[in-house]
């Protein structure tokens, strides 16, 4: 059912391979509500967190995942200055297979860092985010967070706004949601659009109004104040009253539409301040879900099976 | 690739109810009644088989005990030596087992690793007051010193041999027979 | 020596010819027939066509500065080997190429040491850093053909002028490096869906296009001759033909690798796919053949720019540009433009002989009585998949692996002398 090495992209999974990563995660949570939050299943197993780019939540995520199986992890950083400079990374993967580890969960701002580490080391490899490529194990957990809450995923209208150009969670959620048989609508300023999105079957519009006509799931993407330093909007102001979703536009949406935000969040910009911790956002059910979706992953990866 | 061919049937429907009233009276006699008593199946095939049980005290003593449904997947202690991937499934305990008098009820006993990763399993969920174990079929050859309160039936076998307990919820008829290698 | 190249199918697009004809050559020159004697050697040419020796006119051969990567030598085997008598190198080299001594010195290590022909280019601006001119006519008297900042673009447009203005005296072109930096932006791949899909920065067409009308535009106003380096895009070919329809002195080359490979070579994320200009559309492609068959694309050059394993086994974002051609470039204008019927053998000729040695302004590119004789014999049905172990050049950064060409060189003589010959080749000597 899951017979990959590594896990790059959602791009590379089949519908029938993400359902089963999702049927996993669900035993994976009731771990996590015990008082005793820990089974035994990757005892002897190494974790190695390689991030080289700030996380506080995916990184925390995968390392509470780790232990939760009984998994020895260790975190590694690097700062992506030192990647031009110093050890590279396919040296830096020799060394961590040397030290014996199992799997490389690997942050890095540069797309297709993890398949070149994939390819340098007999190590499974976790994409935990690669430049604007993909982000897979935040589009399985927002995935199995809309799951939970609607009962399926065929047939929703899913609708993402923000800096499309740059997320790779956009990216990842794109493949992952229309492999499950919804239907992606994307929302942005044409500056925050990418070439030729269409071609991966989304619907490109630019009037917030007319995107969430409708939408079961609205995903909210974090606008980062650096895109206006490189001219590719006028301000944050100007964003916000476009692209900012409040009461008045989530009104347009499916009655029970979910929001989802895969943080951290900038309230008052892409999300009005009193609709962060709404009834209809499911923001901090995310992050536990994150670690029952971690969890699964790296059982199906390294916890059975002859490798 | 071997071939597995029927050996011998050696319960059927009406054993298989038999058995399961007797121990039905053995747990309500040996725990002096129902009280604080809950049923914990095994998947597969111990779980409708601690629902059987359950439906049976309710029978004979009136009161409803709580059955409990656990995965051992992540505790077995052979993952990294399989082929393939064996799937997690939920495991539902919905109680607190915590001073519980818990039967852990499977349907086969053989090596004794299953019911070590069971025991494990359920100590992670909480400390319950003791633990019993209940089993369809004892077909000996443990490997661990584990040994069952509540045995539908001994059956002696030979490592060339498996035994295939099917139940109605799970395989649409209930009996027990044993394969042989061939 | 003596020599006699029997029974080919004779190639020159100069004289207009193609036709079954022996070939003699004598002293290093192409010459009138001759009685054989026991001192002349006999190649037996038959079934295969034998075409003036072919003139790559961008290449980098790394030396002085980057050994690493090629030297004057093993440059010049991989052009031997891939059926080049000739070659222009470019001069970003360490130091660059912008000053006699440095054009002096490549001159040298090809005369002693190299292989093929070298023609060395020499930078348009000091450093090629775009500010100010470099030494043109004392680096013209020493050699250099012609002149590029290759690798970089002259941005200031004011510079690239009065670059111009000064080389229209030195009757010498200027090969222009077409390429915006602010529209290109830091990408890495051609812009379009496939970069979206890999989240790489796109570099938009727009980018080589709006330079490639610049200079269009200065080279028209100065009457400078100039050649565009590498075009790659719809846009671009379609500026090159319209100016070339008002009689603007402008003259262009197209890589193999652009008019075979879209930008879903870069797949996932082959860093030997990473080139500048970019892998780009599959419209671009159909475009720049479009232009090989109707003449708006003069020639075909490889970009040779061999770079080190470890140097593409990186991050894609930190891999640099460039991809090794030599040796698979007339397997590929072979099976990709004559096998498929765009190009007459004889115009794959042109563009791979004569007309880069014309725009060069060096000699060659023709089987005349009297030209020097290098000759390139191809054999049109020998095939091969592209292994890089087999490269005679030193670096291996070929996208073009495992791939399966058609149509060979089998023969490299220079100067009357064989410098490369393929073994498993029916071509024989007596």
């Amino acid at each position: 059912m899951f017979k990959h090495k590594d896990l790059l992209g959602i791009r590379d999974m089949s519908a029938d391979e993400i359902g089963f990563l999702l049927d996993t995660a669900g035993p994976m949570k009731e771990i996590i509500k015990r008082p005793i939050k820990k089974v035994p299943t990757l005892r002897g197993r190494t974790v190695v967190t390689l991030f080289y780019e700030n996380s506080t939540r995916t990184r925390g995520s995968f390392e509470l995942a780790a232990k939760y199986l009984s998994a020895d992890s260790i975190n590694m950083s690097g700062s992506s200055s030192s990647v031009a400079k110093g050890e590279s990374l396919y040296d830096t993967g020799r060394t961590l297979q040397s030290l014996g580890a199992d799997v490389i969960v690997l942050r890095h701002p540069m797309p297709g860092a993890p398949r070149l580490l994939a390819r340098s080391v007999q190590a499974a490899v976790i994409n935990a985010g690669d430049g604007a490529h993909e982000h897979p194990s935040q589009a399985l957990l927002d995935m199995f967070t809309v799951r939970e809450k609607k009962g399926g995923l065929a047939g929703l209208q899913v609708v993402i706004v923000g800096d499309i150009l740059h997320s790779r969670v956009a990216r990842s959620n794109i493949w992952g949601f229309t492999k499950m048989g919804a239907k992606v609508r994307v929302c942005g300023p044409p500056t925050l659009i990418p070439a030729g999105l269409e071609q991966t079957g989304v619907r490109v519009v630019h009037q917030m109004d007319q995107a969430l006509d409708g939408a079961d799931v609205i995903i909210m993407l974090r606008i980062q104040k650096e895109r206006q330093e490189q001219g590719l909007f006028p301000g944050l102001r100007e964003y916000s009253r476009l692209y900012g979703l409040n009461r008045r536009r989530l009104e347009l949406a499916a009655g029970d539409a979910l929001v989802l935000h895969p943080g951290p969040m900038n309230r008052g910009v892409e999300i009005a301040a009193d609709m962060a911790d709404g009834s209809q956002t499911a923001i901090e059910e995310q992050v536990t879900n994150g670690v029952a979706v971690r969890m699964a992953l790296l059982y199906l990866l390294i916890g059975g099976g002859a490798q | 690739m071997a071939e597995w061919k029927q050996k011998a049937r050696i319960m059927d429907s009406d054993g298989i109810r038999r058995v399961i009233t007797r121990i039905a009276h053995e747990i309500i006699e040996r725990n002096k009644g129902t009280g604080d008593l809950v049923l914990i199946g095994i998947r597969r095939r111990g779980v409708p088989l601690a629902r059987r049980l359950a439906d049976r005290i309710r029978e004979i003593e009136g009161s409803l005990v709580s059955v409990g449904v656990l995965d051992i997947t992540l505790y077995r202690d052979d993952l990294t030596t399989m082929g393939h991937q064996p799937v997690v499934r939920q495991t539902e305990v919905t109680f607190s087992i915590d001073g519980k008098r818990v039967v852990l009820v499977d349907d086969v006993l053989f090596t004794g690793r299953t019911i070590r990763a069971a025991l494990d399993a359920i100590i992670d969920l909480g400390r319950p007051r003791y633990i019993q174990l209940a089993a369809l079929v004892d077909r000996g050859h443990r490997e661990l010193p584990i040994r069952a309160d509540y045995v539908g039936k001994n059956v002696p076998t030979s490592h060339r041999e498996e035994v295939a307990v099917r139940l109605i919820e799970t395989d649409e008829i209930d009996e027990v027979v044993i394969m042989e290698k061939t | 020596m003596k020599l006699i190249i029997q029974n080919g199918r004779l190639l020159d697009p100069v004289a207009g010819r193609d036709q079954n004809a022996d070939l003699y050559v004598n002293n290093g020159l192409i010459c009138a027939p001759f009685q054989p004697d026991s001192t002349t050697s006999i190649i037996d040419a038959g079934g295969k066509l034998v075409a003036p020796g072919l003139v790559d006119m961008h290449v980098h051969l790394r030396e002085p500065g980057f050994e690493y990567k090629e030297t004057i030598v093993t440059g010049t085997a991989a052009a031997a080997r891939g059926g080049f008598t000739g070659v222009a190198c470019m001069p970003n080299t360490d130091p660059v190429t912008d000053n006699r001594v440095t054009v002096e010195y490549i001159n040298k290590r090809a005369q002693e040491d190299g292989l093929v022909k070298v023609y060395p280019v020499g930078a348009i601006t000091r450093g090629s850093r775009g500010q100010e001119l470099a030494e043109l006519a004392d680096m013209r008297e020493a050699g250099a053909a012609a002149f590029s900042d290759d690798g970089q673009p002259v941005t200031d447009a004011g510079l690239m002028r009065r670059a111009m203005l000064y080389c229209s005296m030195l009757g010498a072109a200027i090969i222009s490096h077409c390429e915006d930096k602010s529209l290109a932006g830091g990408g890495v791949m051609h812009e379009g869906a496939y970069s979206t899909i890999l989240g790489l920065k796109g570099i938009p067409a727009s980018a080589e296009e709006a330079m490639v009308a610049r200079d269009i535009i200065l080279a028209g106003e100065t009457g400078c001759p100039l050649h565009l380096a590498h075009i790659s895009t719809t846009g671009s070919v379609s500026l090159v033909r319209e100016a070339k329809k008002r009689g603007v002195r402008v003259t262009a080359e197209v890589t193999p690798h652009h008019f075979t490979l879209t930008d879903r070579a870069v797949g996932d994320f082959n860093t030997n796919a990473k080139v500048n200009p970019p892998l780009r559309g599959e419209a671009d492609v159909q475009a720049v053949r479009q232009g090989l068959a109707d003449g708006t694309i003069d020639a075909i050059a490889t970009d040779h720019a061999p770079h080190s394993f470890d140097e593409k086994n990186v991050e894609f974002d930190l891999a640099p540009f460039g991809l090794v051609g030599l040796e698979t470039a007339v397997g590929l204008v072979w099976t990709e433009l004559v096998l498929t019927g765009i190009l007459t053998p004889l115009q794959a000729v042109q563009k791979l002989s004569c007309n880069p040695a014309r725009i060069l302004g060096v000699a060659g590119g023709t089987l005349t009585e009297g030209a020097s004789a290098d000759i390139t014999i191809i054999d049109p049905l020998l095939e091969e998949t592209v292994n890089p172990a087999d490269f005679a050049g030193k670096s291996r950064n070929t996208p073009f692996t495992g791939r399966r060409l058609k149509g060979l060189p089998v023969l490299t003589i220079v100067a009357g002398e064989i410098k490369y010959r393929r073994q498993e080749s029916v071509v024989s000597s007596q």
